[in-house]
């Protein structure tokens, strides 16, 4: 789990709910030895400030780079994507996930909603959208997994995508109890440890 | 609780509402009067910045009735800033919310800052979108405010003084009374619920928590790098930072300081890195030597 801002201890109560172990990173040091890292939610020009403060942004790209399992929702996927609209214009993330994103694309906190999401690979899930991005257009190699239903006026939108053994989604699995989505992710991390 | 079962997006559930605090934890939330402080509040890494006319000192040292913000300085703020803007409303003054709301503010705070505009009801906030932080001084008055619909407490504390007293009381106050109930039987928190006048259902739903239902920030006197790493570790979520930062000397490096404090708040040496020539704190008065009728924290019921 990246700690330095943001619902952390959600995050660690789903992925422990799906058995599996989690540490804190909050220095370049806490990254040894991780299987997957985990992006939470938060604000993301907070957390992307708090990577230089802190010299994390180069390790972190690496390990993505190196082919670390990481999985980001809401902030953690405006982190992972490769280009960002609506963002500052000094805003750099971590990347390694070839999409367009645009931040806060539903609206402000007052179009925050709930709905009903077919999620590839795990089913229907209750998603919950806070101030959420969505994903504007994606490259080769990423596979869509979700995307917003017909009943919203976003309707199509995507929200979730997967490339190689980088997760992202739009909205927060981790605020509902159902951890079929962490589950989904600490899958790919077994997969990439063989 | 929010629908499990719909199938058309809802907007304003209380899991929506709660769950954007969520977002704010570990963090600071900074009082910016004008666009040029916010994008100074935005660049240091503040969560969200709070929109109003006049901070907490100013409205101290000036006296007379303080409203909410004029709409056009809450849109300018709004405009030049990415992360959430927040705003305040008048205790009791749910026409104030009403208007925040429509201009479309992420979080309303129903503040004691401000001069109350009821002295009996707070705001009915369940039928809002908008989600609401209140302020409270004991455990009993954060569940009173979140039976009424709040997604997000703070303490009081004393604001615009850059005393941190006051603030350390109803925060240890808070999660002292919490650390209580979790020990009670059934029985004992019935008579927990009578003598704290709280819905007995949240009385319980903390107790098994242990912690409050939503968010808890601390706010009122932070100044200081230590201010916002002693609350983080007396156990509170984030800190709200009111004239703490504009009212010092260097306010860009107070606030960075502030925020990598907040982040690394169990590292003492960061924090006395970040702590180093920040210049003049703000000068601040003492909470004890208000005079009962200066007590912003006797607002609100």
């Amino acid at each position: 789990m990246l700690a330095l801002q943001g619902d952390v201890r959600e995050h660690d109560r789903a992925l422990q709910a799906v058995g599996a172990r989690t540490v804190h990173v909050r220095r370049v040091d806490d990254l040894d030895g991780l299987d997957g890292l985990v992006l939470p939610g938060g604000e993301s020009t907070t957390i992307s400030r708090l990577l230089d403060v802190f010299e994390l942004r180069e390790p972190l790209r690496c390990a993505v780079r190196g082919g670390l399992p990481v999985y980001g929702s809401c902030a953690g996927m405006i982190l992972l994507a490769d280009t960002v609209l609506d963002g500052r214009a000094d805003q750099q993330g971590i990347g390694g996930l070839d999409v367009v994103v645009r931040r806060n694309a539903f609206g402000r906190q007052v179009d925050s909603f709930e709905a009903d999401l077919a999620f590839t690979g795990v089913g229907d899930v209750h998603a919950v959208f806070i101030r959420a991005p969505w994903v504007e257009s994606t490259g080769e190699g990423v596979q869509v997994l979700a995307a917003v239903g017909a009943e919203h006026p976003a309707a199509g939108r995507v929200v979730a995508v997967r490339q190689g053994p980088v997760l992202a989604t739009s909205f927060h699995p981790e605020l509902t109890g159902d951890h079929r989505v962490h589950g989904l992710f600490v899958r790919l991390v077994k997969e990439a440890r063989g | 609780m929010p629908t499990d079962d719909a199938t058309t997006p809802v907007l304003g559930t209380d899991r929506v509402k709660r769950g954007m605090a969520e977002m704010l934890k570990g963090g600071v939330i900074m009082d910016v009067v004008d666009a040029e402080q916010a994008r100074i509040a935005e660049e240091a890494g503040a969560v969200a910045v709070m929109a109003l006319e006049r901070i907490p000192a100013d409205i101290r040292r000036d006296g007379g009735v303080s409203r909410m913000s004029d709409p056009d300085m809450i849109e300018g703020i709004k405009s030049v800033v990415s992360v959430p803007v927040m705003a305040k409303a008048r205790i009791g003054h749910f026409v104030e919310a009403q208007v925040l709301q429509a201009i479309g503010v992420d979080y309303v705070d129903e503040s004691e800052v401000l001069t109350p505009a009821d002295y009996a009801h707070h705001i009915d906030k369940r039928p809002f979108t908008v989600p609401f932080v209140c302020g409270a001084t004991d455990l009993g008055e954060a569940l009173r405010r979140i039976s009424e619909g709040a997604a997000m407490i703070r303490s009081k504390g004393e604001a615009g003084t850059g005393d941190v007293s006051q603030a350390t009381r109803h925060i240890r106050t808070i999660l002292g009374e919490i650390r209580r109930l979790t020990v009670m039987d059934e029985a004992e928190l019935f008579d927990a619920a009578k003598l704290m006048a709280a819905p007995i259902d949240l009385v319980r739903e903390t107790a098994e928590l242990g912690r409050l239902p939503v968010v808890l920030f601390t706010a009122g006197g932070v100044a200081t790098p230590a201010d916002a790493a002693m609350m983080m570790q007396l156990g509170t979520d984030g800190v709200f930072i009111g004239s703490g930062i504009f009212k010092s000397g260097d306010p860009a490096r107070r606030a960075r300081a502030c925020v990598e404090a907040t982040a690394y708040f169990t590292d003492a040496e960061r924090i006395a890195k970040v702590s180093r020539g920040l210049g003049e704190a703000m000068v601040g008065i003492a909470a004890d030597s208000l005079g009962a009728g200066d007590l912003l924290a006797d607002r609100g019921w």
